[in-house]
């Protein structure tokens, strides 16, 4: 039996046969290994990877300025001008280079949306690790907050928020924000309290870890997955959402603002006449909502650490 | 593990007679009860009762028993990791003098993980999956001490070299998914032996192993007791575990103590039916060759109160009306050559083998 042990001497010094010492994989790097590899995160990580391309770039991409209309655009009630050379998608419907408007879109969504997500994921994980980590009357108290959060449709909320706040961008980011709160602050309660009774949960209190410790490092860490997810997802429903504040007229109050949602509204009247008007921002907004869900969605099985190795 | 020779381990390093030094966990009567509300009453359950035993420092007392017998329960009791809910612990524990079933919550977190350390069942469900297993160390290392970052990693790949595992300078960096299972057993002992405690408590440390890993995980819990002079408490239903490493031994049924005795005394004269027929139910290396195993009849469920009777009287072979006797007593054992400290709680003791 002994004779399986080192001798005590190479005990803390690393075994000189066998491979040199070479950094394990790390969690993050196997992560990027399996994504590498996957069909579908490729495509949801290239669409996503062109939008924030065409979002940082808008002023390169885009041959004029965003919803300054043009003089003599020849745009009449019942028609716009078609593709041209120097308007290779035309003009929209209030006479504005409609290549233009689509890229300064992209670059309004993904702030609005980038910055709404992390305010609700803020929000929302630390009302979901109060619940989780103390769980007694304070995960009560919480969670009834939330259960009457969840209760009011997301996109009602968000309008009565843009409603009360005026119309602002912030108001727009602080209404979408608020209807994400819920979501977040459910998944990861939820997921925490999966965790508190695990074995390696009990093992860390068994070795007399403060409670801030055992919560931080170990029940948290492997609560975030399905938030990561989440957010991703959300990330993607967020740039719906905005269009949908400002197609019902609640969004930026500048109407000078690119925004797909807006150039929806515009091309409505003219559905029959240009349809291209209309598709061309919905193609937008269901294309880069598509790239967020892929995205999130491979992330989620890359990130599991028990998945296929 | 099962087919270790109950004979031949190595006796321990510390004085000759184990009264001499005074126990460092003493525990004395302990009881544990949980309650469920169930409809309209209260149903009580009294998973450990009057439990006691003492665990001196450089010995290994082991609980034995089969599941459900409350050696686990009893375990948790000790480190306070029962739920807060639902239970009512009493007697008393005490670990250099200080009960750890009344000292404050804060004072016991500062014990637990250095001065008294527990090693867990299963090693991969132990282990946080998301953090590298050096930092599950190093946080246990830091937590106690006060170590700095540098110097409690040093630590860690100390602690991985000292439990045998190999180039431990790599392994401090990886997931515990990335172990083997015999390795994750070890780094779950690095970090109980983390703070160098004076106590450690293994909950069925090798069940989860395999057969070959299992005699080499005791080999090193063994070492590691001999040669620090830790006390520990091996929790175990694993007779083979029992004959390698232990000094004494306690046999739990039902949630009390049917024996109690010196390993070797255990092994050649067991006294309580129930410890004789766990004898009997494991091959043994020195006896007769085609030898017919004796399993004991009837599941631990067939259990009565021990209020009412000898809780083992129904899977008993010498039960009769004699023990249909509420509350009988774990007295000293009575027979012809028994050593000090051989107490077992029986009407009908086994008799004694003659070699």
């Amino acid at each position: 039996m002994t004779a399986v042990l080192p001798p005590p001497a190479a005990a803390g010094a690393p075994s000189a046969p066998g491979p040199v010492d070479e950094p394990g994989v790390s969690l993050v790097r196997g992560a990027w290994r399996r994504l590498r590899r996957d069909p579908t995160a490729i495509v949801g990580a290239v669409l996503v990877a062109a939008f924030l391309l065409v979002a940082l770039a808008a002023p390169l991409l885009a041959g004029y300025e965003p919803g300054r209309a043009l003089p003599g655009n020849g745009v009449t009630p019942s028609s716009v001008p078609g593709p041209s050379p120097e308007h290779p998608l035309g003009l929209d419907a209030s006479g504005v280079d409609l290549l233009t408007q689509l890229v300064y879109g992209a670059r309004q969504s993904l702030v609005i949306g980038v910055v709404s997500t992390s305010l609700g994921l803020a929000a929302g994980m630390a009302l979901g690790v109060l619940a989780g980590a103390f769980g007694g009357w304070v995960d009560v108290a919480v969670m009834r907050v939330v259960d009457i959060m969840l209760s009011i449709p997301s996109l009602l909320l968000a309008v009565s928020i843009a409603a009360l706040l005026g119309q602002s961008p912030i108001s727009v980011m602080l209404a979408i924000a608020a209807a994400q709160v819920p979501i977040f602050a459910r998944l990861l309660r939820g997921s925490m309290l999966a965790q508190r009774g695990s074995d390696y949960v009990l093992a860390a209190s068994s070795l007399g870890l403060r409670h801030r410790t055992v919560v931080m490092s170990h029940v948290l860490p492997n609560s975030l997955g399905p938030v990561i997810v989440q957010a991703t997802l959300v990330l993607g429903t967020a740039i719906i959402e905005v269009a949908a504040l400002s197609y019902l007229g609640l969004g930026d109050g500048n109407p000078a603002t690119a925004e797909w949602g807006r150039l929806l509204v515009r091309a409505q009247a003219r559905l029959q006449s240009d349809p291209h008007l209309a598709l061309l921002p919905g193609a937008c907004i269901a294309v880069t909502a598509l790239g967020f869900t892929l995205l999130g969605e491979s992330l989620r099985e890359a990130l599991d650490p028990k998945g296929r190795r | 593990m099962s087919a270790v020779a109950p004979a031949g381990a190595a006796g321990p390093a510390g004085p000759a007679t184990p009264s001499a030094e005074p126990p460092l966990l003493s525990v004395q009567d302990l009881s544990v009860t949980f309650t469920a509300r169930r409809g309209s009453g209260r149903s009580e359950v009294r998973a450990v009762d009057g439990v006691s035993f003492d665990v001196r420092p450089g010995r290994v007392m082991a609980l034995v028993g089969e599941s459900g017998s409350g050696k686990s329960v009893t375990s948790l009791a000790l480190t306070g990791l029962l739920p807060a809910r639902g239970n009512r612990v009493e007697g008393r524990a005490l670990f250099a003098g200080e009960d750890l079933l009344t000292v404050p919550r804060a004072r016991l977190a500062d014990l637990r993980g250095r001065e008294l350390a527990m090693v867990f069942q299963d090693p991969m469900s132990s282990l946080n999956p998301v953090v590298p297993v050096g930092l599950q160390i190093t946080e246990v290392v830091r937590r106690h001490t006060g170590a700095g970052r540098a110097a409690a990693k040093e630590r860690a790949v100390e602690l991985l070299g000292r439990v045998g595992i190999p180039d431990p300078r790599r392994r401090v960096r990886e997931f515990p998914h990335q172990l083997s299972g015999g390795m994750r057993q070890r780094v779950m002992i690095a970090i109980a032996l983390a703070c160098d405690p004076r106590l450690v408590i293994a909950d069925e440390p090798t069940t989860a192993l395999d057969v070959t890993i299992q005699a080499q995980v005791i080999d090193l819990l063994s070492t590691l007791v001999r040669e620090q002079g830790t006390a520990m408490l091996l929790i175990t239903h694993d007779l083979g575990v029992v004959a390698g490493v232990c000094d004494d031994v306690t046999v739990m049924y039902a949630g009390r103590v049917v024996e109690q005795a010196p390993r070797r005394e255990l092994f050649a004269r067991p006294r309580h039916r129930y410890t004789a027929g766990l004898l009997a139910s494991v091959p043994r290396l020195d006896g007769p060759r085609p030898e017919r195993l004796t399993p004991i009849p009837g599941t631990p469920r067939d259990v009565v109160a021990w209020s009412e009777a000898c809780a083992f009287a129904p899977r008993c072979t010498a039960g009769d009306d004699a023990c249909r006797r509420g509350d009988l007593v774990l007295a000293p054992d009575a027979g012809a050559g028994a050593a000090p400290g051989h107490l077992v709680r029986c009407v009908h003791p086994a008799p004694v083998e003659q070699p």
